[in-house]
Formats: structure tokens, C-alpha cells, sequence
């Protein structure tokens, strides 16, 4: 491919494996007493936001500065975009002042891959997630996060073979649905996607994986829930019937995750609607579920992508 | 040698052609027996002695070490592994990947820190092992332990325990295993 990051479902297995496998080596810095390197020394990553976002953007920062390298922050509110300059003409001007890498979040899907076409390969552009389209370090975290809780961790050729993988929730607007599909996919998980009709994604046809509405049925043979966020803002009109309704059917309440296997783990990319996607008493008190293991695992993640794309010297193929 | 450098020493890549056997299996065992009891005999025993290998080429010489250390004064030392990848000043100039693990479970604070690599050569691996050392603490001593040492330093660097000064050309290879020590070239 490149030297950005744009959606997973470009990358072939040996690409996503290099990545989670180089995930294994930041997830032991970040274990350091001193958990900072300075290999991207140097280098300055510019974080360009349109949308709001507490831990994809912490997590990014976090991770350019355990690498040493500096970040800067493009108000996207108040920027020149404001006052009618293109978003073509904004980020050639962040990279002629000599900017290493754009980190874009959007709700325009596609248009992170529209910016790095713009740029070419002077500047590295990482998608944080783009409209419904793609959240590729989402997606590559879930899939270190599960590989380090199956195996301990990714090694060289990381695998989620024999894993059978629900993904549950509001499928038709997470993004974070399609790049855990992409890179479980890969993997050789098998996925299933469980939601209520009307979140089912449209574009089915291209998705060649099960599907199903009722969770109780297929909770047997998973052996991960990925839970996905009920994304009341992205939504608009109540699409959900009623929330009693949904956490009737898709909510990981107390009585159900009595009658999970006792091997079964949890993720959500959060935030957490508590009470909703999970009960307060399972998130609080359950080993299996892996919420906090994925956050941290995040910085690891992206230094993994940060050092791949500007500092191995050599590209994402 | 180490596989990384085998790979991506310029000029990139090429069969590794020996011409000479520079050491063979018994004269490295009696090098780093030698060396063993070198370590010992600086540091008054191997009280606060931890061994730590540079990836990769470091790894099982500091094993070999290890178990001749024990031998001699029936002490386990601590061991770890550095992967210096991160710390290199060279990174962006050619292709550098962490590809080994770093493995230091210890505090290196007030410790005698005995680096172990197989070849010395330039001395910018050094002086980045140097640099990482510090995020594990700061060792009351850092000491330099090589199978060879082959010359050609660009740093004010220096080994205190060496195998054999081996002088070479630039662009001669050294392969260290513990079954001996070749001289040659990379071929096409």
C-alpha cells in the first residue's frame, strides 16, 4: 500500500500480522519503569479532529509522545476550514510546515483516504476513524487484545483460528464493526453479527459472514461478545424501539452473563453506555471482560503504527 | 552474526560466503572461559553482576557465559535481553524494525550491568544499548563483553572483556556461533 493507515481491509494478513506482531514489542515498553523511546525523535504528527474524541485522541497523543516525537493540535473549530479554505489546501498548508504525519478523524467516510491521495507520500495520513467507514487502530487493538488474552500474545504469526467471535450491537453505524470484521476476518476468526433488523448493515451483501438477531441463541458458541456502542447521536430519530426492548434482547445484563460459558470474554470500544450494552455489575466485577486490557493495549497499538509509518523506514505493503 | 544484520547490512541482503575460520568451536569456549573469569576477577565476584545480551547476535553468547559463570563460582547471574532497535541514531537512514524482545525484569539501579554482544564493530549499537539502559534504572557500572572485536569504530567506545581482536576490512562479514568464528563476505 502505502505509508498511511486508511482501513484494514486494504492490508493483506502479512501486513496486519507485522503490525500486531511489532504491538508486542511497544506493549513491553510501555511496561518499562521509563516507558518512552526516542525513536520519532524529530518528528512532529499533526492531530486534525473534526469530531470529538476523548480516547482515540489520548490514546494517539500518548502514544507520538512515548515515541518522542511531537504533536501538535489543528483547532478544527476555529481553523482557516472555517474560513472557506478546502480541506485539501488546510492539509497541504499543515504539511509544507513540515508536519510528519496527519492523524484525521472524520464523519465524512472516505475522506482520510481522499487526504492522503491529496498528499501523496510526503506525509503520512492515519485514519481514527472516518464516518461508518473505518476505525483501523480500533480494530487492530480488539484483535491484539483478543490474541494476548488467547495466546499471550500476537507473536509473529498472529491468529485467531477456532475463536468464534459475535459482534453485537448497532452494527449498520460502527465503523469499529467493519474494521474488527476486516481484521478478524483475516485472522481466520469466524464472526457472526447479531443485531436487531433495523442495525443490521445494508451493504450485507459484501459481508460474508452469519447473521442473526437473536443473541441468545448463538451465546453458546461464542467465545468473544464484541459489544458495540448504542450511538444515540449518530442515529437520529429513535431507531431502537425502546431501550427497555434492547437491553431485553442484545444487553449483556446480569442474568445473562450468568448463563455465559465461563472462557467467554467481552470487549467494547467505549464509551460505555452503562446499564445498556453491559449491566454496571458485570462491567465492574467480571474478569472476562476486557475493557480496560483494550485501552491499554490502544497506545501500544498505535506507537506499533506511529513507528511503522515514519520511523522502520520501510512501507505498509 | 546476527539474522537482522544478515539481512540488512548494506549492501541489503546476499548469501553470507565464509573464507576463513577465525576461531573454532573449542578456542571460543576458552575465549569465554577466559572471559568468565575476567568478569569475575574485575568485579571481586558477581555480587550485583546482571549479564544483558544485545538482540540478537548477544543472545547465546551470554547463555555460554551464564553457564560458565555458574561453573566457575557456582552463582546464577540475572540475565536479560535489549533490543536496541528504538534507540538507534540511524533509524530513517535505513530500515530498522524492533524485531527481538527486550526482556529486563530486574531494577538495574546500583548494579553492574555486563553488556554481551558478539561482534564489536562501529560502536553505535553500544552507545544505543547505553542510552535504553537508562530507562531501567542506572547501573552503579555498565561493562563491554565481546566475542570479537573487529575494529573500524566510529565512537570513543571500548570493550573491557574481549574473545580476539580481529583486524577486517569494512565490508568483511564476522559470524560468531558458539560452534566457531567465520571471516567473509556477503554475496549476490
Amino acid at each position: 500500500m502505502s505509508n498511511h493507515l486508511i482501513n484494514l481491509a486494504d492490508l493483506d494478513r502479512d501486513a496486519i500480522r507485522e503490525l500486531l506482531h511489532l504491538t508486542d514489542r511497544f506493549v513491553e515498553v510501555s511496561q518499562r519503569p521509563i516507558p518512552k523511546v526516542p525513536a520519532l525523535r524529530g518528528r512532529t504528527i499533526a492531530m486534525v479532529f473534526f469530531e470529538d474524541s476523548t480516547r482515540t485522541r489520548m490514546s494517539f497523543d500518548l502514544a507520538a509522545k512515548r515515541l518522542s516525537a511531537d504533536v501538535i493540535d489543528f483547532p478544527t473549530h476555529t481553523s482557516s476550514l472555517s474560513k472557506g479554505e478546502s480541506l485539501q489546501d488546510t492539509a497541504e498548508t499543515i504539511g509544507a510546515l513540515g508536519v510528519d504525519a496527519l492523524i484525521i478523524r472524520h464523519s465524512s467516510g472516505g475522506l482520510p483516504g481522499e487526504i492522503a491521495e491529496a498528499v501523496g507520500e510526503t506525509i503520512s495520513v492515519i485514519n481514527a476513524g472516518d464516518g461508518l467507514n473505518a476505525h483501523p487502530t480500533q480494530g487492530l487493538l480488539d484483535a491484539y487484545t483478543l490474541c494476548q488474552h488467547f495466546h499471550g500474545s500476537a507473536g509473529i504469526e498472529a491468529s485467531l483460528s477456532g475463536i468464534h467471535v459475535g459482534i453485537v450491537g448497532d452494527v449498520k453505524h460502527s465503523r469499529v464493526a467493519r474494521s474488527d470484521l476486516a481484521v478478524y476476518r483475516s485472522l481466520g476468526a469466524k464472526v457472526t453479527i447479531v443485531a436487531p433488523p433495523e442495525l443490521q448493515p445494508t451493504d450485507l451483501d459484501n459481508w460474508p459472514v452469519d447473521i442473526t438477531d437473536d443473541l441468545d441463541e448463538v451465546l453458546p458458541t461464542l467465545d468473544v461478545v464484541g459489544l458495540l456502542r448504542i450511538q444515540k447521536e449518530r442515529m437520529g430519530e429513535t431507531v431502537v424501539n425502546s431501550i427497555d426492548d434492547y437491553i431485553e434482547r442484545y444487553g449483556v445484563t446480569e442474568s445473562r452473563a450468568n448463563r455465559m460459558n465461563d472462557n467467554l470474554v467481552i470487549l467494547h470500544p467505549g464509551p460505555v453506555n452503562r446499564g445498556i450494552e453491559i449491566a454496571d455489575t458485570v462491567l465492574d466485577k467480571r474478569a472476562n471482560v476486557l475493557v480496560n486490557q483494550q485501552v491499554t493495549n490502544g497506545v501500544a497499538v498505535r506507537m506499533a503504527v506511529l513507528f511503522r509509518l515514519l520511523g522502520s523506514g520501510v512501507e505498509i505493503d | 552474526m546476527a539474522d537482522r544484520e544478515r539481512r540488512m547490512t548494506p549492501p541489503y541482503g546476499g548469501v553470507f560466503v565464509a573464507r576463513t575460520t577465525v576461531l573454532d568451536a573449542a578456542q571460543v569456549h576458552r575465549a569465554l572461559t577466559r572471559i568468565s573469569h575476567e568478569i569475575i576477577e574485575r568485579n571481586q565476584g558477581l555480587e550485583d553482576v546482571v549479564l544483558v545480551a544485545l538482540q540478537t547476535g548477544g543472545v547465546e553468547i551470554a547463555r555460554l557465559l551464564s553457564r560458565l559463570l555458574f561453573e566457575i563460582e557456582g552463582v546464577d547471574v540475572p540475565t536479560g535481553t535489549l533490543d536496541v532497535a528504538l534507540y538507534r541514531d540511524d533509524i530513517g537512514l535505513r530500515p530498522v524494525m524492533p524485531e527481538a524482545e527486550t526482556d529486563i525484569q530486574i531494577d538495574l539501579g546500583g548494579k553492574i550491568v555486563v553488556l554481551v554482544d558478539d561482534v564489536l564493530f562501529t560502536g553505535r549499537t553500544i552507545r544505543a544499548a547505553l542510552d535504553a539502559l537508562t530507562d531501567f534504572g542506572r547501573p552503579r557500572a555498565v561493562q563491554l563483553a565481546v566475542v570479537i572485536d573487529r575494529g573500524h569504530r566510529e565512537l570513543p567506545i571500548r570493550p573491557d572483556f574481549v574473545g580476539k581482536n580481529l583486524p577486517t576490512r569494512r565490508d568483511e562479514v564476522v559470524d560468531v556461533n558458539p560452534e566457531g568464528v567465520l571471516l567473509g563476505e556477503m554475496r549476490k
